[in-house]
């Protein structure tokens, strides 16, 4: 367990050691590799039963809201159970104000879809704010089922059957690129098997809406990265690590947590909007609870805090369900107990922030210490 | 929505009756919850599983004893006092299961609490689909065939075999009272008084308080703590087998993931009466199934769920401990 640690902490130290240009041009290179990756075709990496294309747009969905859900459990430790609640608030308010009840085009709902969400997260938040941990959790839990049950019993927003028709973005066809073919175990060009960029209907579509997500990925990404690191984050670590010290050292933390919380809502809105684009159908199946638990569960997994940890976690919660889609029936039940041997065999995540790393050693050394033994002759396994 | 008060009058009796019937199983399983989290402060997810598994535990009794339709008198009550047992042990069994796989080796390890829950979660996937795919694993065994009454149609409801008359007691207003009424919510109260007694005056009992109050302390004084909360879970699984079984003598059907919904609603009824309470457990419980009642009465029974989570919010937000305080535990902030 703690190989695997030293050396996440070395090579994030070293990163941190390059100079500012490498850095910038090594991040280059990784979202370029992500901006070709549907047309590469990897051998092994391809869903091979169902749509790679597809999957990496659900993938990116997923990344999307477990970017959101880590502002508030990962930065302000917030344990929220029902944050699919704000992923629907976003899709139905697309769903609603593009088919339903008006016709505005996709792209100007989205903006208003993330305002709603950020307001519903405001409104939640403001009451349940004031209960904390475990209380919290359920309190959310509750809210997320009136969110999901509400639309089920709501005919003006489509009841149980949801609603469908839901209108895309204009297409915009401007050129198609190719798809890498690897069948002769050399990567060549196949100019045959073409994906068109730009086009957010019919087939081939997947890959757009992908590009699409990508994009907004790499935006919420410097964002976050900019709240993680100024006086909002730090009120943030300061809250969650002890709410009374905070408040006691000046730190409105109810306006915090509420921040973290609306900011959660604008993030998860803002994949709910994306997901209902793509799907151009949303009912309330595709909001229940378990959902919920799932994107915690890609947090919790990943490593809550550290935003590239809640990506590689998404991704996995997503990427391998579908990479074993031969397993059917069995996936569900093979997925609970990856769960389970995860949280045993690494409780920090898969990839911790690199402060939990420093604080879970500094705790064993002390125990060690305490103990009267010699930390190297016991050092955990 | 139109609010409909006038059925609430004229029903006031029946739906009080019925909905504390309810309010009881969720009370029986939600002391599976509150002690758990008195003792670890950890939300036990996966206990509603140990619930599903002693519904099917009822079930597979009756069928396993030969239980049919025209099954009566004693020999039905006979066997329905089998399946509370098997109920209560199978359920207990999973709980100690449950402890030693899911929850020990983090404990052990001092794992942050949030991991616990996922490791719960993970648990309770397990359990439940388990039981949905009972058919394939039968059939790896090549036994499918052996076992096709108790493992056929899987992701089914599956029903208990037998017939329970309903018979009319005593007449309260315009609702008579029925034997199974008055069973479920007689039972559950025993059930309750009899581990709120032996938490509180036993010596077992004493040592769940200890650790609860203080795990440090009471291990310095030579409580052994694993034991205590092996013991936690398996008095929450005995208690989970009863209204297992209660619940089956109710509803009279089940089904692979029926343990979730019901396992949302009693931690929820934990919650309401102050989690860690045991008397809490009872009120929350009962309190939540007459409320959900009454509410789905006003507004239409669509929204049932709704106002159970309503209650809870409204709740919390004006007593952010529950009804009666946290008590097994120490109080938290």
């Amino acid at each position: 367990m703690n190989r695997l640690s030293s050396f996440n902490l070395a090579v994030r130290q070293r990163f941190a050691a390059m100079p500012k240009a490498l850095r910038l041009l090594f991040l280059l290179a990784v979202a370029l590799f992500f901006y070709a990756l549907p047309v590469l075709n990897l051998p092994g990496l391809s869903t091979p039963d169902t749509d790679f294309g597809g999957v990496l747009f659900t993938v990116s969905v997923y990344v999307l809201v477990a970017l959101g859900l880590n502002i508030v459990v990962g930065y302000a430790g917030l344990l929220d159970l029902g944050y699919v609640g704000f992923y629907a608030v976003g899709a139905y308010t697309v769903a609603v104000l593009t088919t339903e009840h008006a016709s505005i085009p996709f792209l100007l709902v989205i903006p208003i879809a993330v305002a709603v969400s950020m307001i519903s997260g405001v409104l939640l938040g403001w009451p349940t704010l004031r209960v904390r941990g475990d209380y919290l959790a359920i309190v959310t839990l509750g809210f997320g089922e009136i969110i999901r049950l509400t639309l089920v019993n709501s005919e003006w927003l489509g009841g149980a059957a949801g609603i469908s028709r839901i209108q895309r973005p204009a297409d915009m066809p401007m050129f198609d690129v190719p798809q890498l073919d690897w069948s002769t175990g050399a990567p060549l060009l196949d100019l045959d098997d073409t994906v068109p960029f730009l086009q957010f209907a019919g087939p081939g579509s997947q890959y757009s809406w992908y590009w699409f997500a990508l994009s907004i990925i790499i935006v919420v990404l410097f964002a976050d990265k900019l709240i993680k690191d100024s006086r909002v984050g730090r009120a943030w670590e300061a809250t969650r690590e002890d709410e009374d010290a905070a408040e006691l050292m000046g730190v409105p933390t109810f306006r915090f947590k509420l921040l973290a919380f609306s900011m959660g809502a604008f993030v998860g809105g803002l994949a709910g909007a994306l997901f209902a684009g793509r799907q151009a159908f949303v009912s309330p199946q595709s909001f229940a609870l378990l959902l919920s638990i799932l994107f915690l569960a890609a947090v919790v997994l990943g490593g809550q805090g550290n935003r590239w940890g809640v990506i590689v976690g998404a991704a996995l919660v997503v990427y391998l369900p579908e990479r074993f889609r031969g397993l059917e029936e069995w996936r569900v039940l093979v997925f609970g107990a990856v769960l389970m041997i995860l949280a045993i065999y690494r409780p920090q995540g898969l990839l911790p922030p690199t402060r939990t790393v420093r604080a879970t050693r500094s705790e064993e050394q002390v125990d060690l210490d305490e103990r009267g033994l010699d930390g190297k002759e016991t050092a955990h396994g | 929505m139109d609010l409909n008060f006038g059925f609430l009058a004229d029903n006031f009796v029946a739906l009080t009756v019925t909905g504390l019937a309810l309010g009881s199983v969720y009370a029986l399983v939600a002391l599976g919850y509150t002690m758990v989290y008195g003792v670890l402060q950890l939300i036990n997810f996966a206990h509603s599983e140990v619930f599903m598994y002693g519904t099917f535990a009822v079930i597979w009794t009756l069928y396993f004893m030969g239980g049919t339709a025209q099954t009566s008198g004693m020999s039905l009550v006979a066997m329905m006092a089998v399946a509370l047992v098997v109920a209560m042990t199978v359920s207990a069994l999973v709980a100690l299961a449950l402890e030693k796989f899911a929850y020990r080796p983090l404990i052990k390890r001092k794992a942050p609490r949030l991991i616990a829950l996922i490791s719960a979660i993970g648990a309770s996937f397990v359990l439940a689909e388990a039981m949905g795919l009972r058919g394939k694993i039968a059939a790896a065994f090549g036994l499918e065939d052996d076992l096709r009454r108790y493992v056929g149609r899987s992701r089914d409801a599956a029903g208990i075999p037998v017939e329970i008359d309903q018979v009319g007691l005593f007449t309260i207003g315009d609702y008579t009272v029925t034997n199974v009424d008055a069973l479920v919510i007689g039972a559950a109260l025993v059930m309750m008084v009899a581990l709120d007694q032996f938490v509180r005056r036993s010596r077992l009992g004493r040592g769940v308080r200890a650790v609860a109050q203080d795990p440090e302390s009471a291990a310095l004084m030579g409580v052994n703590s694993t034991r205590v909360v092996q013991l936690t879970f398996l008095l929450g699984g005995i208690m989970a087998g009863a209204a297992a079984t209660l619940y089956m003598v109710r509803i009279g059907a089940t089904r692979f993931d029926a343990g979730f919904l019901l396992g949302v609603k009693a931690f929820t009824a934990a919650v309401l009466g102050g989690i860690g309470n045991l008397r809490g457990a009872l009120v929350g419980g009962l309190v939540l199934g007459v409320a959900e009642n009454w509410g789905s009465a006003i507004i239409g029974t669509e929204w049932k769920d709704v106002v159970a989570f309503v209650l809870l919010v409204v709740i919390l937000l004006f007593r952010p401990t529950g009804l009666l305080g946290e008590s097994l535990g120490k109080a938290r902030v």
